[in-house]
């Protein structure tokens, strides 16, 4: 307590005492202002993306995988959907389909390389990222993986068509993403022609909530939910599905034997996402792979030759509306929430 | 619980702050965690408190804002609010909506102390 006066000292700006002339400066934190009932604290405005961390390797990771012809997926879904036979099933069918695609995986798992045995047991090459007690892939562990699998298995693929491995060993790659940067120089050619030269399967962590959130880089997320899993995942799980372009309903062979409604699964999936793209097959029979398989051709972007379909054309143009109408929004929105000034 | 990560990630912005502000105390901090953004905002604040001993962020006052989600309504051609995604747009019942708001995941201010 002030012993002149009897005021409260507490809750009064602490002033600093200039020792020449006895002067009290309150403005002398750096706030520059005193702020009456706060005591000399200073505000920072920050205004940062909590990803941006994340956000910023995966944007490397996304220009990485472009200049080196990689396109790049990142398959999303709860623990036994099947992912992994999928990916066994579709690397054996692109062996014959496309002999000349490389194709790799990351595999996510908290803990074992099971997975990643079973991909390399199909000749594929794989790297295996175990989180710990993670429940999901960020992009540092992408950019460190893919670069893990380039020193790794570079030398296994000579059979490599127009993508000359001419490089000189001493540019290391183990640096990941950091070497981004000097592209144009190096010694090794990249796709120019926007086509894919390789597929990169992501399959992240069994986990259909926390994955959603995190960008890797890929080209695109696909959702993979089995029919054995019940049809109201979408909508229990909306964030995944709406981060997914596309999903593919696996072990549709099981479908005589359980309770799943497929149409009113689409539907609760359209409704999270209503431009999500659906497919139905089975890993284990075959069937309905061969959708699929195109649907990849499109991914690496190789098949503008056979594909010349009008309605798809039709259903891009509406995309790209709701798409335009919805940034129109996003503006607007901007525009009102900032005010008048 | 990709909240931990979260979490992980507030303090490491706290602590680049801390590095580059040179302040010895933070008071209050505030984020931003909007309806649509994936995030359990309890589970956020847990995560954030847990991680909080011992660090920057310790006896700090942690206010977590969350902007309501909002959508825009291709029916009805123009913004409605949603809680979640998977919600009918409340004035035509219809599910052709584009989130536009409510995705926000941000730090966005602090109070310090030099003292």
């Amino acid at each position: 307590m002030c012993v002149v006066c009897g005021c409260a000292d507490t809750g009064t700006a602490p002033a600093q005492v200039n020792p020449a002339n006895g002067d009290l400066h309150f403005g002398a934190g750096a706030a520059r202002v005193s702020v009456p009932g706060m005591s000399q604290a200073r505000a920072i405005k920050l205004e940062t993306d909590i990803l941006g961390a994340n956000n910023r390797v995966a944007q490397q990771n996304r220009a990485h995988f472009q200049a080196h012809g990689v396109a790049a997926l990142n398959l999303v879904s709860s623990p036994g959907s099947g992912k992994t036979t999928l990916l066994c099933a579709t690397i054996e069918a692109l062996k014959t389909r496309a002999p000349g695609l490389h194709v790799a995986v990351i595999e996510g798992d908290q803990q074992t390389s099971f997975d990643a045995d079973r991909i390399r047991a199909t000749g594929a090459p794989a790297v295996q990222v175990n989180t710990g007690k993670g429940c999901h892939l960020d992009a540092p562990m992408v950019a460190e993986a893919f670069a893990s699998l380039h020193t790794h298995h570079d030398h296994a693929h000579d059979h490599d068509h127009d993508h000359d491995h001419d490089h000189d060993h001493d540019h290391d790659h183990s640096h990941g993403h950091e070497h981004a940067h000097d592209h144009g120089h190096s010694s090794h050619r990249h796709s120019h022609d926007g086509h894919a030269h390789s597929l990169l399967f992501i399959e992240n962590v069994g986990n259909l909530v926390c994955p959603a959130v995190w960008d890797l880089g890929e080209a695109a997320k696909v959702a993979i939910l089995s029919v054995t899993e019940g049809e109201d995942k979408p909508l229990k799980y909306p964030d995944m599905f709406a981060a997914a372009q596309l999903m593919i309903l696996n072990k549709i062979d099981l479908l005589p034997h359980v309770k799943f409604d497929v149409a009113r699964c689409i539907e609760l999936a359209r409704r999270v996402n209503p431009t999500i793209e659906i497919l139905q097959l089975s890993a284990t029979t075959g069937e309905g792979m061969d959708a699929w398989l195109h649907w990849l051709d499109h991914a690496v972007g190789h098949d503008h030759h056979h594909h010349p379909a009008e309605p798809s054309a039709e259903a891009a143009l509406r995309q790209r509306v709701q798409q335009l109408e919805a940034e129109l929004a996003q503006a607007k929105a901007a525009l009102s929430a900032d005010g008048p000034r | 619980m990709h909240e931990a990560s979260l979490a992980g990630g507030v303090l490491q912005l706290v602590e680049d702050t801390a590095r580059r502000e040179g302040f010895s105390r933070l008071l209050v901090l505030r984020l931003e965690a909007g309806q649509l953004a994936g995030v359990d905002v309890r589970a956020l604040r847990f995560a954030i408190e847990s991680l909080a001993p011992g660090t920057v962020l310790a006896g700090a006052d942690i206010q977590i804002e969350e902007p309501p989600g909002q959508a825009w309504c291709l029916g009805c051609g123009q913004t409605v609010p949603i809680t979640q995604r998977g919600d009918a747009c409340p004035r035509c019942g219809g599910y052709q909506l584009q989130p536009t708001g409510g995705q926000e995941l941000r730090v966005l201010d602090m109070q310090v102390s030099d003292d």
